[in-house]
């Protein structure tokens, strides 16, 4: 199990994370959602014990990763972002490298490999330089050393950027075999990609974590609202915003404006219809209402209304 | 402990021969050295490898920071180094293997210029072998210190130019400190002299193996291992 407490990081004067806390469970993939730059990485690689943590802790199996940081990095399996690797080398040598540090020799080295090969799919490759490689392929590598000693944790940041969507795929594949024993964290600016693998998702932005459940906990919280889209003219600014006085709006976004009209998103309940009183509401403003519709709440959209600016209305 | 150091050395070693860098830098090595030991070798008429013990300082300074400038600019350029220190190798370790490929490299090249020291076996009257060792010697021991300071201008930066810059820099300082003494307080000329290069490897090559030659090769590549080390762990912190 991993705990982390009350995470901090600051680079210089900026805070990549905030007090961040949360848990992961024996055998579950969490899937790490944000927006690029919202402290993923950062978390990452504080578990991964490769940064320290300016305020607040992590635990692995009861370990403090600044205080065991070997024995953290055994039980850990780490692909980190952008899936560095030795081009040089050929992908024998570089896995009997990270064999090597992980204390297999021998005969215990050559079981395990065929292993390996077998589980990413290397075969035929392996005796080719790391530069030549497709992306695809470089991916697989990139997880062959990650799970190579068998760790109980294994963690992905990023692991299918940059892949083709048949590559993904077969990657997430990969990932989902790789997962069925294992504490899986993957991180991902792609929801598609953590619906996909992930049990329970925890989303994460500027440093703060705003969502953590699963994903019918998330939809649940959200597909009990209704949101609408209003196109207005002739709509001052400060009179859009008093529109959050009608009583059961939760949140309104400004969507565009231009040629002098207007485009907002409201939400409220599915308990109740807010259609006629806002119809009211922009005729005693005297808006010109030019659309409204209605959309049933995605996950898509959870993600948008807790990771985007402008949604900071929410009453 | 031993065996994670050797791990990183031999793949920091096979890296080397993977490239032609290696082959490029030893063969203008060798080239240079010959050149300026030959030359000027039957004129001078006497059966001692002086010139090359005095040329071959001189190469170090472009030669070793060519060799380290890529130790761990490069690990941090390529993003390897978050792969490489997150698997279970202390810093320690990193830098000590690192520093002993660097270290061989400079050896085999070295091994190379003894064609010279047969030569002279064989043409040369009155030879004093132990001198022609102990110079040796001293020079494996200043590659030891420059391949050290290497290991330390290749830490501070991602960027390979500058570590080979900032190598190239304090490898010149040691070679130049002893060259400007008469500038310099009294006081402060026994201290500046004892940092020199040439001050040690002058006795080395005369055929004296003094302790307080050794201990001052020694610490100061300690010096900058150690440095290195430092280093490398404040990427935790920044």
């Amino acid at each position: 199990m991993i705990r982390v407490e009350n995470l901090s990081k600051d680079y210089g004067r900026f805070r990549a994370l905030n007090g961040i806390s949360f848990d992961v469970r024996d055998g579950e993939i969490l899937g790490f959602l944000g927006p690029n730059g919202a402290g993923k990485s950062t978390t990452l690689k504080i578990m991964t014990t490769y940064l320290a943590p300016t305020e607040g802790n992590v635990h692995v199996d009861d370990l403090n990763v600044l205080d065991h940081a070997m024995d953290v990095k055994n039980r850990i399996g780490y692909l980190p972002e952008l899936n560095p690797l030795y081009l040089e080398m050929n992908v024998f040598d570089f896995l009997r490298f990270v064999a090597g540090a992980r204390g297999f020799e021998g005969k215990n080295f050559r079981n395990r490999l065929s292993e390996v090969i077998e589980l990413c799919g290397l075969k035929g490759v392996m005796h080719k330089d790391i530069r030549e490689l497709s992306k695809g392929y470089k991916q697989r590598v990139g997880l062959a050393q990650a799970i190579f000693h068998d760790p109980d944790i294994l963690i992905l940041d990023e692991p299918t950027t940059g892949l083709d969507p048949n590559q993904i795929v077969e990657i997430r594949q990969l990932i989902k075999n790789l997962g069925k024993a294992k504490t899986v964290i993957i991180s991902s600016h792609i929801l598609q990609e953590i619906q996909a693998t992930a049990h329970r998702m925890i989303i994460i932005n500027k440093g703060s974590i705003v969502a953590n459940g699963t994903i019918d906990e998330l939809m649940a919280d959200f597909k009990g609202r209704t949101r609408i889209q209003l196109e207005l003219k002739n709509a001052a600014e400060e009179s859009i915003r008093r529109i959050t006085s009608i009583s059961d709006v939760l949140s309104l976004e400004e969507l565009s404006a231009r040629n002098g009209s207007t485009s907002v998103a409201l939400e409220f309940p599915n308990s109740v219809d807010l259609r006629q009183p806002i119809f009211e509401y922009a005729v005693s403003e005297k808006w010109t209402l030019l659309e409204m519709s209605r959309h049933k709440a995605s996950l898509e959209d959870v993600f948008r209304n807790l990771t985007v600016e402008g949604v900071q209305h929410a009453v | 402990m031993l065996s994670n150091t050797l791990k990183i050395y031999r793949r920091e070693m096979s890296a080397y021969f993977n490239s032609p860098v290696a082959y490029i830098t030893m063969v203008v090595f060798l080239l240079i050295s010959a050149w300026f030991f030959i030359s000027t070798f039957f004129l001078v008429n006497e059966s001692d490898l002086r010139n090359l013990f005095s040329v071959v300082p001189i190469i170090y300074i472009f030669f070793i920071p060519a060799i380290t400038m890529g130790l761990i600019a490069r690990e941090r350029s390529e993003n390897t180094m978050e792969f490489l220190t997150t698997l279970p190798i202390s810093d320690t370790e990193i830098v000590v293997g690192k520093w002993l490929a660097a270290l061989s490299l400079v050896a085999a090249t070295l091994a190379f210029t003894l064609v010279h020291f047969i030569t002279l076996l064989f043409i040369g009257t009155n030879l004093d072998i132990g001198a022609l060792l102990s110079g040796y010697l001293g020079l494996l021991f200043a590659a030891a210190v420059y391949t050290a300071a290497g290991t330390f201008g290749s830490s501070l930066t991602d960027n390979q130019i500058t570590a080979f810059i900032l190598s190239f820099l304090i490898i010149f300082l040691f070679f130049i400190v002893d060259k400007f003494l008469f500038f310099v307080p009294g006081f402060l000329t026994a201290a500046l002299q004892y940092i020199s290069m040439d001050y040690h490897l002058g006795n080395m090559s005369r055929g004296v193996i003094d302790s307080r030659n050794i201990i001052y090769f020694v610490s100061a590549a300690a010096f900058f291992l150690l440095l290195s080390t430092r280093i490398l762990e404040m990427r935790k912190w920044r």
